[in-house]
């Protein structure tokens, strides 16, 4: 209880001292951050930090709503409570498009600025009448990291997809193999899940495609076995592996230089960027996103931020991508140090 | 529901023995009582802590009330059978259940909604009754029989879902069900939306445009629990089957010995209990437009709390349907009212928690002080 008074408190003359110094506007504006997570998602615990240090670097208070068990139901009816209560603005995941359309009408149907985040497409968002959406897209993610791989010669590849159930989870495979002008089916397998299936499947790959240059894991599940995979064959260190997403044995793979980098979604930017573009709509009197974009690049805390935790937005003329952020020997340590607060 | 009503009616001529009791007390001996001042007073703590906060504006009280009302649906069929003596505790699981059951055969197999609405409950029904004739043949407690149908339900959700759809979030189904002038009419919307059409035109409520009002109308899962409620309400008080229920779960023996059918008041109960929780599911997947794999997690719990925050005894033959019923608003209130407040949610559930515990201290202070002056 203390610990939330003294947040609170800080909040509170962090604020004042906004006003007193900058004259803020937005000073004094409520937003809030609904989630589809569970308690028990800890992923999500960067974004609420995120939306902690926009709210002192804005002088705004923002709160931070999840379903308890992670029920989009639940959600929905917490996106409504955010229409009824009148926040200044709203940041919502877009968990499930059909789900929330409803909810998230009538934020916009009270003319109350919504911006969308994480899962979802910039096409759906801008159907719910949000402002922008801030996420990774999986095309250009994979395209990114493939125009890397392209820089290092990469001619051919192999994509170890994990969660075929999900359909955009191929965006990302496909992207890489349009960036190297590969074809993207005949370099994508389906996986599964069990570790000791994606070794073999990727061992038998590898044995029956010997010209294959590259490897792209789609995150942890996948990448782990295939490190071993690769160790059994001797090969790793020596094609070039790159793959999404963290996790202690991806740490040592880009140390030892085994893997060229990760790919992150960098969640901090998915919290503090939507805060940050409606304090400045509301500061500045603008719903112009150009200016907005501008003044978001030009503010000396945001530039702080991203140099203290050695973060890169993608921005684009409407929504801003977090990512894909490449995690690579030079700033794994960076990384290491925040990762679970603020990375 | 008004057990001691026979007391408190004065006999015509003037009796000494019996003790004349005042309006209050009358009031005060009524089970529902103390939750409906439960109810009072958890609406007076948010009154004064979130009262500007647009809570008890009518888009706030919609928002909440919804919740209240989902959560009074199964909290009525849980409180009658609670009443009786037996537990359900699949409750929860039979809405995410429920919910596939309505949603994966019109997307999947060409289904017409409302033939998979009755489907579901026709299915959800017999899991009902295999319950209570497991409870009743087994002689297990029903405790035991019910945690398992939480596990079983649970996990064929999970395994159905993926089985016939390859997902854990099958949506779509609320456009379909749209369409179905049958189910949309039953199940999804609102009431009234010319009333509040009218309202806002008069600038009565808050509109979002000339002709649009913010509110456009009552959900529909609101009277259903309002006219769930005040049957189960009338039938529990007022006829032979309500009294009944009250038998089977004051003494089964004494019940079975007097010619009470204990055994299918139980089995009918636990019918009643999931086809509750199907109503739940069929009003939120045509609500939402979905039905997921983790739908209604915990509810078995939550409905169980209001019945309990409502005065049903946990050992059975005491409680009422109002009382449940408000004790599914104190809940719903408690739960939603937090977000309006500007408490940090890593707190929302020790608060909740704790306005229970109190919501129950209270009303078994009141219950106390009821029976005590008799």
């Amino acid at each position: 209880m203390q610990s939330v008074f003294k947040k609170k408190l800080v909040r509170g003359v962090a604020g004042a001292l906004m006003v007193m110094s900058l004259g803020a506007q937005a000073a004094g504006a409520k937003f809030v951050l609904v989630s589809h997570a569970p308690d028990s998602d800890a992923w999500w615990n960067t974004i609420k930090n995120a939306i902690k240090e926009a709210g002192q670097d804005f002088g705004v208070q923002v709160d931070y709503r999840n379903p308890p068990n992670g029920d989009l139901a639940d959600m929905a009816r917490l996106i409504e409570q955010s229409a009824a209560k009148n926040y200044d603005g709203v940041v919502a995941s877009i968990a499930d498009f059909n789900a929330l359309k409803g909810s998230m009408g009538k934020v916009t149907a009270k003319k109350i600025p919504l911006i969308t985040i994480n899962s979802g497409t910039a096409a759906q968002s801008e159907q719910l009448g949000a402002i922008m959406h801030v996420g990774q897209p999986e095309y250009e993610a994979g395209k990114g990291a493939g125009e890397k791989a392209k820089a290092s010669g990469i001619k051919s590849f192999l994509c170890v997809n994990h969660y075929a159930t999900n359909p955009a989870s191929f965006e990302r495979c496909r992207g890489f193999a349009d960036a190297i002008g590969a074809d993207y089916k005949k370099s994508t397998i389906d996986s599964g899940d069990d570790p000791t299936t994606i070794e073999s499947k990727v061992s038998a790959y590898l044995r029956n495609n010997p010209d294959t240059q590259a490897v792209l894991t789609l995150g942890p599940t996948s990448a782990e076995p295939t490190i071993k995979a690769l160790q059994k064959m001797g090969k790793f260190g020596k094609l070039w592996f790159a793959t999404f997403d963290l996790s202690a044995e991806i740490g040592k793979g880009i140390k030892q230089g085994g893997i060229q980098f990760a790919i992150d979604q960098q969640p901090y930017l998915q919290g503090y960027i939507p805060i940050a573009v409606m304090a400045i709509m509301k500061r500045d009197k603008t719903t112009d996103l150009a200016k907005v974009q501008a003044a978001l690049k030009a503010d000396k805390k945001f530039q702080y931020r991203l140099a203290e935790y050695g973060l890169a937005p993608a921005y684009g003329p409407r929504h801003i991508g977090s990512g894909p952020g490449f995690v690579t020997k030079d700033n794994i340590a960076k990384v290491e140090k925040y990762a679970g607060q603020y990375r | 529901m008004d057990n001691s009503a026979s007391q408190a009616v004065p006999t015509p001529a003037k009796d000494e023995r019996v003790k004349e009791l005042t309006p209050f007390k009358k009031l005060m001996n009524k089970p529902w009582f103390a939750s409906a001042a439960g109810a009072l007073l958890v609406f007076s703590v948010f009154g004064i802590s979130a009262g500007g906060s647009g809570m008890f504006n009518l888009d706030g009280v919609i928002n909440w009330g919804q919740v209240a009302a989902y959560l009074g649906i199964i909290s009525v069929g849980a409180c009658l059978l609670m009443i009786a003596g037996e537990f359900d505790l699949s409750i929860g699981s039979m809405i995410g259940f429920a919910g596939m059951m309505v949603a994966i055969p019109p997307l999947y197999f060409g289904w017409p909604v409302w033939a998979s609405v009755i489907f579901a409950f026709v299915v959800s029904g017999a899991v009902g009754w295999l319950n209570g004739y497991l409870v009743i043949k087994t002689r297990l407690p029903s405790f035991i029989v019910t945690l398992a149908f939480l596990f079983i339900l649970r996990g064929l959700t999970l395994a159905l879902a993926v089985m016939f759809t390859n997902q854990t979030i099958v949506s779509g189904v609320g456009d379909a069900a749209a369409k179905d002038p049958l189910v949309s009419a039953l199940f999804q919307g609102v009431v009234g939306h010319d009333f509040f059409v009218w309202m806002g035109n008069k600038g009565w409520i808050d509109v979002s445009e000339p002709g649009v009002p913010l509110v456009n109308g009552i959900p529909k899962v609101i009277i259903w629990w309002a006219v769930i409620g005040l049957i189960a309400a009338y039938v529990l008080a007022k006829t032979r089957a309500g009294n009944w229920i009250q038998a089977v779960g004051g003494d089964a023996n004494a019940a079975k010995n007097v010619g009470v059918p204990v055994k299918k008041v139980k089995i009918i109960l636990f019918v009643l209990t999931a086809l509750c929780a199907c109503l739940f599911a069929v009003l939120q997947v045509c609500d939402i437009g979905s039905a997921a794999a983790d739908r209604g997690l915990q509810k078995e719990f939550e409905a169980t709390i209001a019945a309990v925050i409502g005065g049903t005894l946990l050992t059975g033959g005491y409680g009422s349907v109002l009382g449940a019923c408000f004790g599914a608003l104190i809940f719903g209130v408690v739960q939603i009212g937090l977000g309006y407040t500007d408490i940090n949610s890593d707190w929302f559930r020790v608060f909740v928690g704790l306005m229970l515990l109190v919501a129950v201290i209270f009303n078994n202070y009141v219950r106390r002080r009821a029976t005590e002056s008799r």
